[in-house]
């Protein structure tokens, strides 16, 4: 597909001295959602940090509208307009919660998402603006996570174990707040451990097992045993 | 009556230490780098300023405008090309370097300028007191001094807590990989502060070579002064290390009073009772 937003060509990474990836391709196509489902170890975090410029590339392996961008450090990936809601959170612990927002814009990218259309989706992180940001409860720091990345106004937000640690209750109200969120025309590539959530938010799905994809496809096109299988590699 | 007057001058001191410890505790707050060459580079800006007030004739004051950007132009061109690639998970290169640069920098000074002390001379401004009630004088000089510091203080304080640059520098000291995600590129934003940092410097150095005479051994000494300061203050509160100068100063006139020999002795006592109260200084933010 000549037209992929960005694509991973043959994507080797190391996690250390562990190798943690062997040659993984994926495409996002402009305004598609893709998921990466894998069980831990799997990769998906040293693939998400080696397509933000955190892991350092060669240039080919990742690719931006045709442009090779691999090598590349994180602050020059960022600026071309990709975001990601790290796992964990990670919020700035020095900084209030509106800070941790204003920074997220910092970059000044054009877009729909601004502090006000970001606090009218979670009026909470308005209310609580002057409070340090990790004064708040689990759920309200991964509403603070993804505003953040918001503020960037990305053409690419990559979402890295939002679910992990919070309360069921918490993790569905963010998935019901997911199209809302993906909907202003942005792609977005989602990892998770989750794979029921995953798969219903996705056009489509890739699984990573031991560094390599071992399945792939659109959600209706997978079957459980064969995500089962591509999952747990039995 | 000495002893108010001793009190008093010693408050007017503690601004100068401030100076001394403002940019070590900014550049330990952003990066937690200990710059060990911080004393000596107090020394250079007070050379810097000697240079250009003799060759260009100009008050030592005057020269600030080009001793301060001279320093925070060498601040931000060491840390891109030096310090920034002794940074990492491992404390003890950064600690080495700036050690080398401590050593490069007092011999060099030594060549140059040699071992003979320099004075810089601000005219009658040396000279002009004001007279408060109770028999007590105070210079104008080291009443500016310390209206500087107390300045500078509020600015960093400000920059660090109410500016874009600071929060930049906030986010950074929190989680660098995370702060690059925001696209803040670390090695220019610790290129700033180090550039910040060097600019106080330059305002010491040139301060220190007003009130007093140095040479080119005196870095390291003047480097204590500073992380007593900061330490006595608590990591991170730049309030805090305006506090710790003032005790600093304070401790060591008091000391002169008892005995001329105690001054710099009573300093370090001072700085050893708040470590064994307070370990962690008086008003410490970072853990």
């Amino acid at each position: 597909m000549p037209d992929a937003l960005l694509s991973t060509r043959a994507l080797v990474a190391h996690y250390g001295d562990f190798q943690a990836l062997f040659g993984v391709s994926i495409d996002v196509q402009p305004e598609e959602v893709v998921a990466i489902i894998g069980a831990n170890g799997a990769g998906k975090t040293t693939f998400m940090r080696s397509i933000t410029g955190l892991i350092r590339n060669r240039p080919e392996m990742v690719v931006w509208k045709g442009q090779a961008i691999g090598g590349l450090r994180a602050d020059q990936v960022a600026h071309l307009g990709i975001a990601m809601v790290p796992e964990g959170r990670q919020l700035f612990q020095s900084l209030s919660v509106e800070e941790n927002l204003i920074i997220g814009g910092q970059m000044g990218r054009k877009g729909p998402w601004s502090l006000k259309t970001v606090q009218d989706l979670f009026p909470i992180l308005k209310e609580r603006r002057h409070v340090p940001a990790t004064a708040l409860s689990g759920g309200q720091q991964q509403m603070v996570a993804i505003g953040r990345a918001l503020m960037a106004n990305p053409e690419i937000l990559l979402f890295d174990e939002i679910s992990l640690g919070l309360a069921p209750i918490v993790i569905k109200s963010i998935y019901e707040a997911l199209p809302a969120i993906i909907g202003e025309g942005m792609s977005a590539i989602i990892v998770e451990q989750d794979i029921a959530k995953a798969v219903s938010v996705s056009d489509r799905v890739y699984c990573l097992q031991e560094g390599r994809i071992s399945l792939q496809g659109r959600p209706d096109e997978l079957t459980r045993e064969a995500i089962s299988a591509a999952y747990f590699g039995v | 009556m000495d002893w108010i007057n001793a009190i008093l001058q010693g408050i007017l001191l503690g601004g100068l230490y401030a100076l001394f410890a403002a940019g070590l505790s900014l550049i330990f707050g952003v990066m937690r780098l200990v710059n060990i060459a911080h004393g000596d580079f107090i020394v250079l800006a007070a050379f810097l300023g000697l240079t250009i007030t003799t060759t260009l004739g100009l008050s030592p004051l005057l020269a600030l405008c080009l001793v301060v950007p001279v320093m925070a132009a060498i601040g931000y061109g060491l840390q891109r090309l030096v310090l920034n690639q002794t940074l990492g998970e491992d404390i003890l290169p950064p600690l080495l370097v700036t050690f080398g640069l401590s050593v490069i920098i007092q011999n060099s000074l030594l060549e140059i300028y040699s071992a003979d002390p320099q004075k810089m001379s601000a005219g009658a401004l040396e000279t002009a007191s004001l007279a408060l009630p109770g028999d007590l004088n105070v210079g104008v000089l080291p009443l500016l001094m310390f209206g500087v510091a107390v300045a500078v203080i509020a600015g960093l304080q400000w920059v660090f807590y109410r500016s874009a640059l600071g929060r930049a520098f906030r986010a950074v000291s929190d989680k660098q990989d995370i702060a690059q995600l925001m696209g803040l590129n670390k090695a220019h934003i610790f290129g700033l502060a180090m550039a910040l940092s060097l600019a106080v410097v330059g305002l010491a150095g040139v301060f220190l070579g007003i009130r007093t005479s140095f040479d080119p051994s005196i870095g390291p000494g003047r480097l204590i002064f500073g992380f007593e300061a900061v330490i006595i203050g608590g990591l991170g509160n730049l309030w805090g290390t305006l506090i710790g100068g003032i005790i600093l100063g304070v401790s060591q006139n008091i000391g002169a009073q008892i005995n001329p020999g105690w001054q710099l002795l009573a300093g370090h006592i001072a700085f050893l009772i708040v470590l064994a109260v307070r370990p962690r200084g008086l008003f410490p933010r970072i853990d």
